[in-house]
């Protein structure tokens, strides 16, 4: 089962960080603002390192032929990861991403009657609340 | 009585037991304060007993404007008089 | 939590535990079904841990229910685990209102209202139970219950004083929801041993569940409904067609690797 699930994982898991370094348009000017310490590359080349000595470990193998040790980098080669399955799936063509948009829009239209009820309350008895302190416990 | 069309964004500042100050939590949407206190607790507090709430919707704060923060505030650090560093005390002041 | 039971005849004690257990744990997977459709992301987050209040209540008497049987029985041990995910429809006790569909909002907001209305009168007796353990599991619950009933009463008077809609929804939630409420008041067997004051007698806070909901109905300006036949059974493990489907999906994982561990 495990082999199973890192079979299936592993390279959305290197994707989840993001283009290289540079195809990110974002990433010079989060670094400079200091909300971004480290860049993609550097933490998926982290990410491969760390899992690769885990799954040595436990047993199981990464699905990837061309991961190797590098003894100049001093950190495993790896690698390339399909940059065509990466784009449509941030550009939200994947099937999940219409399911996971759809219960959204759902959950916000079937919403809209709760929320007209709580706005109309609130009119209602905008008048009647004098006091600024609102009391928590008043069973 | 004609309800806007959108719960109001609020601002959230919370004090923790042990805390002096309340801090900026964050925001939320809710329709009234009634409304805003509960949410804030379900959203920034949950389990934190003996927590100090308070909400302010957001259109009621005013805030400096960050491009305009240095001319705003570098002057200050230019008078060089308004810093208590800047003055000498007499060695006999022991406890200053 | 782990304390051992006096010599007192405790059979009764499972049950009562188990009824207390299930019925937690029956309305926390039923509002955890809002997660991620909640109407406001606010309200999405707050049902949810209302949920996980629930469900972490029903640990607390699973977790006791299986110090006891363990203590009667050297040979097979049981877990919460076991307890929760392992007994069929027919062995469950949960309150019929708690496997009720959650419907929209209005439904699910009436269901946690009686319920947790419930509660609190029940716990705040309960903590005078003569057993420590579930005197402090009830001291526990009751300071969470005391925010369901407020933020679910709060809800109750948004919607029924609300908008048209708002109001028919919630009305036709309470014609709904009413004839489940009867039977929250209507001891079982094993909640009957009152000698040993470890139960409570729950015909004693009928009165204090009424006036409360009907109060906050009235603020709501939303009818109470005449009363009428009551549904009743789940003490004795006969439950709505619901509870097996709840069943079904909470249970799959557990029995289909049994002794699945992380």
């Amino acid at each position: 089962m495990a082999q199973d699930a890192l079979n299936r994982w592993w390279w959305p898991s290197l994707m989840m960080f993001g283009p290289n370094d540079e195809q990110s348009p974002h990433s010079v000017q989060s670094m400079k603002w200091k909300i971004k310490r480290f860049t993609n590359d550097e933490l998926r080349q982290k990410f491969v390192d760390v899992c690769k000595e885990q799954a040595d470990i436990l047993g199981i193998t990464i699905p990837d032929p061309d991961l190797k040790w590098n003894k100049e980098r001093e950190h495993y080669d790896f690698g390339e990861i399909n940059w065509g399955e990466f784009w449509n799936v941030i550009k939200g063509n994947g099937p999940c991403n219409k399911e996971r948009l759809a219960a959204r829009v759902k959950a916000h239209e079937d919403g809209a009657w709760v929320r007209e009820a709580s706005l109309v309350y609130a009119a209602k008895h905008k008048n009647k609340t004098s006091d600024k302190e609102v009391i928590l416990e008043t069973v | 009585m004609d309800p806007q069309k959108e719960e109001p964004l609020w601002e959230v500042f919370i004090r923790s037991r042990q805390g002096l100050e309340h801090k900026h939590a964050g925001s939320l949407h809710a329709a009234d304060a009634q409304m805003a206190i509960e949410n804030a607790r379900d959203v920034y507090t949950r389990r934190m007993e003996g927590v100090s709430i308070w909400v302010v919707e957001s259109k009621y704060i005013h805030s400096t404007n960050p491009d305009e923060a240095e001319s705003f505030f570098e002057p200050a650090n230019d008078k060089i008089y308004r810093h208590p560093t800047f003055y000498d005390l007499p060695d006999e002041l022991k406890y200053m | 939590m782990h304390s051992k039971p006096t010599n007192i005849d405790r059979n009764y004690l499972v049950d009562y535990t188990l009824h207390l257990a299930d019925s937690s744990l029956i309305m926390g997977h039923r509002l955890s079904e809002w997660t991620g459709h909640g109407p406001m992301l606010e309200q999405d987050i707050a049902i949810s841990n209302i949920a996980l209040d629930l469900i972490g209540q029903a640990r607390n008497f699973y977790q006791y229910a299986a110090d006891i049987e363990n203590s009667k029985n050297t040979e097979k041990k049981v877990t919460e685990d076991d307890l929760a995910y392992l007994r069929d429809t027919f062995e469950f006790k949960n309150l019929l209102i708690t496997e009720l569909p959650n419907g929209d909002w209005a439904q699910t907001i009436g269901k946690m209202f009686f319920f947790s209305a419930w509660q609190f009168y029940f716990y705040q007796k309960l903590i005078y139970s003569s057993d420590k353990q579930v005197s402090a599991i009830a001291e526990k619950s009751l300071k969470e219950v005391t925010y369901h009933v407020k933020w679910s009463g709060d809800w109750v008077m948004r919607l029924g004083d609300g908008t048209e809609e708002s109001r028919e929804r919630m009305d036709a939630a309470i014609d709904y929801l009413w004839p489940y409420t009867g039977e929250m008041f209507v001891p079982a067997q094993f909640e009957l041993n009152h000698e040993q004051q470890v139960t409570i007698d729950v015909r004693s806070i009928k009165k204090n569940w009424l006036d409360k909901v009907k109060g906050v109905l009235a603020e709501a300006t939303l009818t109470v409904p005449e009363d009428a036949w009551m549904q009743s059974g789940s003490k004795k493990g006969v439950h709505t067609e619901h509870l097996g489907y709840i069943l079904a999906e909470m249970q799959y994982m557990q029995r289909t690797y049994p002794g699945l561990e992380w």
